[in-house]
């Protein structure tokens, strides 16, 4: 059962993919969407036996490696973290899956999408239940494939090829990082298994390592190497540029990416190795800065762009924020939690948001949109459930988790957990305000659309909205449901061994214990937003113009994203572009070339006409050219010979 | 000194003698048939070559003959096998050349049996003297082949270009010959030996001579740069003439010039290796540059020929037993590559004309294709592509050269050899995806045919064969330098 719910996907894919001529459109769904179905009730049932039943253990599969002391095994293993990572992928993936069917509906290559889909899936399974790194590193690289296939899954629109190239080489970045990470592992430790890492972890607190000809304490050198595949990943500030990217791909694919199977493996990573990481206090202060940046810097340029899915995809990277500083700040429960209730409301967001797209007729800017909440009712209320969850309004799922990650965040009682705390309730207000924006340009006003687009607005099918309720359901149930086993009073009991936190840096003990007004801030500063919401975009749309042209400089600096892109364009792009010119017109053409191929190619046609020239045909000539060589031969002799 | 007690042994030399008298009942049986028919004659001649093969092979071991001027060994008769399949190929080829231009006359084949008594005089000889007198007798009767078309300019001016040069390479070879008895003593080559091998007893007009021996030899095989003659005797000699240029006359120069530099000078190896080192490269690169800008396919065969004996040279400059058995083979396979790539040229025919621009091979493959496939093999074999005649020539050579320490010798070689093989495959390209803008005549005559068929087997089968010529060259050369 174990092994299944990882490789039934896999098997899902390969009929869909290479079978797909056989079994048709149809049957592509239906393999494909079964063997995820399947695959997540049987999540259920191992959630239930693993997590709530208090078993771990590993399934063995196969010996993949075996050269002198490195070992690694193709295994499973089981503990609470994987199974609620299991759970949430499987969920979240199932729910996709069977969106797509409705969403892709008019696609030319269905089987390929829906192929591509399960791959993408079981990558992520195969990187959530990884027994060593090594396999770890495999469902991740297996994860980038899948994602540059899907961003670029319309590959004749360039530029979704863009997006899909930028997003795997942003991506090369970090997993450079993260093998680096491993080879100190391996060179540290002398194995890649995880088990034996985390029982030797603490002794090898405060050894050396040297890297880059400096020496430095070897468990923060590696976790920091660690930290940078996660941030390629989790698309954290720096390695970020990717993600807004990415909403060229189709909108399911979005979400699974948003949600479940891609950004997730960062902050899943930093989890996995928390026995790690809690021996490294240096790297975990750099992913708390790191973290709160984020959940910062996305949060501002969320509040500026005009494209649905592009502001979706912001409040993604600020959450993404949010869960790395709880995990900096030793919170690894809170931040999976997090990572859990985001999952539901972050797809049911994007799956929305691929409904509006399809009643709009693919129209994605929200200037062009306005007025359809009437056509659209499933849609709207779908939406409303999804943005109180991000905003963190009590009894929605956001609230739970959120809350306790600022309160973590505040009960560290360090200075970066309080940089943190306060980045967080900053971006918690702008996150309240650029949902509610989102919500009012979509919906509400005027429609701004042509007649003929509002003339074909209509309800998704069925099976659209089908997923859309389960998932709806879980942005409302998630929060309060798993509160008390993931950072309530069963926490201990139920994580066990898989997170490891020192007595120290408990600070969801801490927690519990903050001032009353920590609690209420992110819900004060979250009411604050919405309402600021309702008063520039529905009382006073003069406002946010009147805004944007006060303080051009801000605006244009945010709608530009901070000017990463063009930073990176001008610093990377271009650079290795003039290297790559360089090698090619100097090295290549004029030195490999010049000298090879064209250059013999030309001396022997030049060496083959002088030769021809020779031949005179005067005997004169013919007579001098013997005595030439006779005289010279004779003058070698009496030189050298003799 | 008694004339009749001393009478030379002469049975060693019988096949000479053979074919000596057969020339001259030749010569006797075309003057007083006083035809001009060529068939008949030439048909005697190679029945001829025919048993003075059978009476070379026949004998066996080591012996001299004239009081040591004339030897015969291994080495001999297998060069002279060479010699007489070479020279009886070429009077084949030429049957249906002479008819058609009506040309034919009967000195033709006569002339060729003296050449070749003059090469078989020439592997044998064991003095300098005789050496000379095989040399001569051999080019005089070339000469007059090269110019045997008197009605044709070209074909006159390649003999009387011929002679010139041939004349002066034959004095400096000469003026050689005088400079080394004078400071030798004699010109024995057995006392030649005994000269060297003592000690002190090189001096600086020895190598001297020595040098003009080797340039006057050079001359013969076509060296660089002692080539110049050769592309333009092999364009404006009549076909057939070329193709027995291209072929016995080259094995008996280059086996005399093995018996020469490996028997008496052996002993100066250190001296005369230098000079075949430079000697091979400038041939083997000249003969693969230059031959890449030809469009005339005999000037093209004639750069190719001079690139050959280039190879050839590399391993006599390796101056070892290996090398001199490299050099047997490779002239084994050279003479079938080459009289088959000639047979193909003889048949190049448009509207009954001879025609001899490489273009003029364009479609070939599809107007005749066992023709073109028989000159791809034959152009293989002679860029020396596995697993063909001419590889195992060039494999052996440079085997030899890397023995003997020769690196750089092999390494041009090779280098060569892929240039070489430019236009040997730029020939296959025209035959199998040029288009044809005229096909040539469909017809080719049936010993042509013959040949050409023969000849490609040959070539694609050497690989059987390789064992018992290696075995046989291999005597040859324990025989020149002694087990």
């Amino acid at each position: 059962m174990y092994s299944a719910i990882v490789f039934l996907p896999l098997v899902g894919a390969l009929i869909a993919g290479f079978g797909g001529r056989v079994i048709g459109d149809r049957g592509a769904q239906i393999v494909t969407c079964g063997a995820m179905i399947v695959s997540s009730v049987l999540a259920l049932v191992a959630f239930w036996e693993v997590a709530i039943g208090g078993r771990t253990f590993t399934v063995d599969v196969l010996t993949w490696i075996a050269s002198g002391s490195f070992e690694a095994n193709w295994a499973l293993r089981w503990d609470t973290l994987t199974a609620v990572m299991v759970l949430v992928v499987t969920v979240v993936s199932t729910m996709v899956h069977v969106y797509s069917v409705g969403y892709m509906s008019h696609d030319a290559s269905i089987p390929r999408f829906m192929a591509y889909l399960s791959i993408f899936t079981f990558a992520m399974l195969m990187l959530v239940t990884a027994d060593n790194l090594v396999q770890l590193f495999f469902g991740w690289e297996g994860v980038g494939v899948a994602s540059y296939l899907l961003i670029g899954f319309w590959f004749h629109k360039p530029s979704a090829n863009a997006a899909a190239i930028k997003a795997f080489v942003v991506n090369r970045v970090g997993d450079f990082g993260f093998a680096l990470g491993i080879f100190g592992c391996f060179m540290l430790f002398d194995t890649v298994s995880l088990d034996v890492i985390f029982a030797a972890a603490p002794e090898k607190a405060g050894t050396t390592l040297n890297f880059l000809g400096m020496q430095g304490d070897a468990l923060t050198i590696i976790a920091i190497l660690l930290f940078i595949g996660a941030m390629g990943k989790s698309a954290q500030l720096g390695l970020h540029t990717w993600l807004p990217d990415a909403m060229e791909g189709p909108t399911p694919v979005s979400a699974l990416i948003h949600a479940a199977t891609m950004v997730t493996a960062g902050v899943f990573l930093v989890a996995r190795m928390s026995p790690l990481f809690e021996y490294a206090p240096i790297a975990l202060q750099v992913v708390t800065i790191v973290g709160a940046a984020t959940a910062f810097f996305a949060a501002t340029v969320g509040m500026c762009q005009n494209d649905i899915k592009r502001v979706i995809a912001y409040s993604t990277c600020s959450q993404l924020g949010y869960m790395f500083f709880a995990l900096g700040v030793s919170a690894y429960p809170a931040a999976i939690f997090h990572l859990m209730t985001h999952a539901f409301f972050k797809a049911l967001l994007f799956l929305s948001a691929g409904s509006v797209i399809h009643a709009l007729s693919d129209e994605q800017d929200m200037r062009n949109m306005g007025g359809i909440w009437k056509k659209i009712p499933f849609t709207y209320a779908m939406m409303w459930i999804g943005s109180l969850a991000l905003a963190g309004v009590p009894l929605f799922a956001g609230f739970y988790s959120k809350d306790m990650i600022l309160e973590s965040a505040y009960g560290s009682h360090t200075g970066v957990g309080q940089f943190a705390f306060w980045m967080g309730i900053a971006a918690a207000l702008m996150t309240a305000f650029y949902s509610w924006r989102l919500i009012i340009m979509t919906f509400h006003g005027t429609p701004r659309m042509s007649d003929e687009v509002l003339h074909h607005v209509h309800e998704s099918p069925k099976v659209m909205l089908i997923p859309l309720a389960f998932l709806a359901a879980g942005a409302v149930l998630s929060g309060w449901a798993g509160y008390e086993w993931f950072v309530g009073e069963g926490m201990a009991e139920f994580w066990r061994e898989s997170i490891k936190i020192l007595p120290d840096n408990n600070s969801i003990a801490a927690a519990h214990h903050v001032p009353f007004w920590v609690k209420a801030a992110p819900l004060v500063v979250g009411v604050i937003g919405i309402g600021l919401a309702y008063l520039m975009y529905m009382f006073r749309p003069h406002l946010p113009g009147l805004l944007a042209a006060r303080f051009r400089p801000i605006y244009l600096f945010l709608l530009n994203k901070w000017y990463f892109d063009e930073l990176y364009d001008w610093l990377f792009v271009k650079r290795s572009w003039q290297v790559g010119v360089a090698f090619w017109q100097g090295g290549d053409r004029a030195i490999i070339d010049g000298f090879g191929p064209d250059g013999v190619s030309a001396v022997a046609r030049n060496l083959a006409a002088r030769a021809g020239r020779l031949q005179t045909g005067y005997v004169y000539h013919y007579a001098f050219s013997m005595l030439i060589g006779v005289v010279a031969l004779v003058s070698w002799y009496l030189a050298f010979g003799g | 000194m008694n004339a009749v007690t001393s009478l030379p042994e002469m049975a060693p030399a019988t096949a000479e003698i053979f074919l000596a008298v057969a020339g001259i009942a030749l010569l006797m049986f075309g003057v007083f048939r006083g035809s001009n028919s060529l068939r008949t004659p030439g048909w005697l001649a190679v029945l001829a070559f025919l048993v003075a093969g059978i009476l070379v092979v026949a004998r066996t071991g080591t012996d001299d003959a004239f009081f040591g001027l004339f030897i015969t060994d291994a080495f001999a008769r297998f060069a002279k096998v060479l010699i007489l399949l070479g020279s009886a190929f070429s009077i084949v080829l030429s049957f249906g050349y002479f008819e058609r231009e009506r040309k034919g006359r009967f000195e033709y084949p006569v002339l060729i049996v003296f050449a070749t008594l003059g090469m078989l005089m020439m592997v044998s000889a064991n003095d300098l003297i005789a050496l000379y007198m095989g040399l001569e007798m051999q080019s005089l009767a070339l000469y007059v082949l090269a110019s045997i078309r008197r009605d044709s300019l070209r074909s006159t001016e390649a003999g009387l270009k011929y002679f010139v040069l041939g004349a002066l390479s034959s004095g400096m070879l000469l003026y050689g010959c005088s400079l080394i008895y004078g400071f030798a003593g004699t010109t024995s080559f057995a006392g030649l030996a005994s000269v060297f091998s003592a000690e002190g007893g090189t001096s600086v007009g020895l190598v001297v001579g020595l040098v003009f021996l080797i340039c006057g030899l050079a001359f013969k095989i076509s060296a660089v740069p002692f080539h110049m003659w050769t592309p333009d005797v092999y364009e404006g000699a009549p076909t057939p003439v070329t193709a027995l240029f291209a072929v016995a006359p080259k094995v008996a120069a280059l086996a005399l010039f093995v018996r020469v530099l490996s028997g008496p000078f052996g002993d100066l190896l250190d001296s005369w290796q230098q000079i075949l080192v430079f000697v091979s490269i400038a041939s083997m690169v000249l003969g693969a540059f230059a031959a890449m800008v030809q469009t005339n396919i005999k000037r093209l065969m004639a750069y190719s020929s001079i690139g050959h004996m280039g190879y050839a040279l590399v391993g006599l400059a390796a101056g070892n037993e290996a090398g001199i058995t490299g050099v047997m083979i490779y002239l084994s396979s050279y003479i079938f590559m080459n009289i088959g790539t000639f047979a193909i040229i003889l048949g190049m025919r448009r509207d009954g004309r001879l025609v001899e621009n490489l273009s003029d091979l364009s479609g070939l493959s599809k107007s005749h294709p066992m023709m073109a496939f028989a000159l791809m093999v034959f152009m293989f074999s002679m860029a020396g592509i596995p697993p063909l005649a001419g590889f195992f020539g060039k494999w052996y050579v440079f085997m030899a050269a890397v023995q003997a320490g020769l690196f750089g010798l092999a390494v041009v070689g090779v280098l060569a050899s892929v240039v070489g093989a430019f236009y040997y495959l730029r020939i296959i390209k025209i035959m199998y995806f040029d288009e044809a803008t005229q096909p040539l005549d469909a017809r080719v005559g049936g010993d042509l045919r013959a040949i050409i068929f023969g000849s490609a087997v040959i070539t694609l089968l050497f690989l059987i064969a390789i064992s018992p010529i290696y075995d046989k060259a291999q005597q040859a050369a324990i025989s020149l330098l002694g087990a």
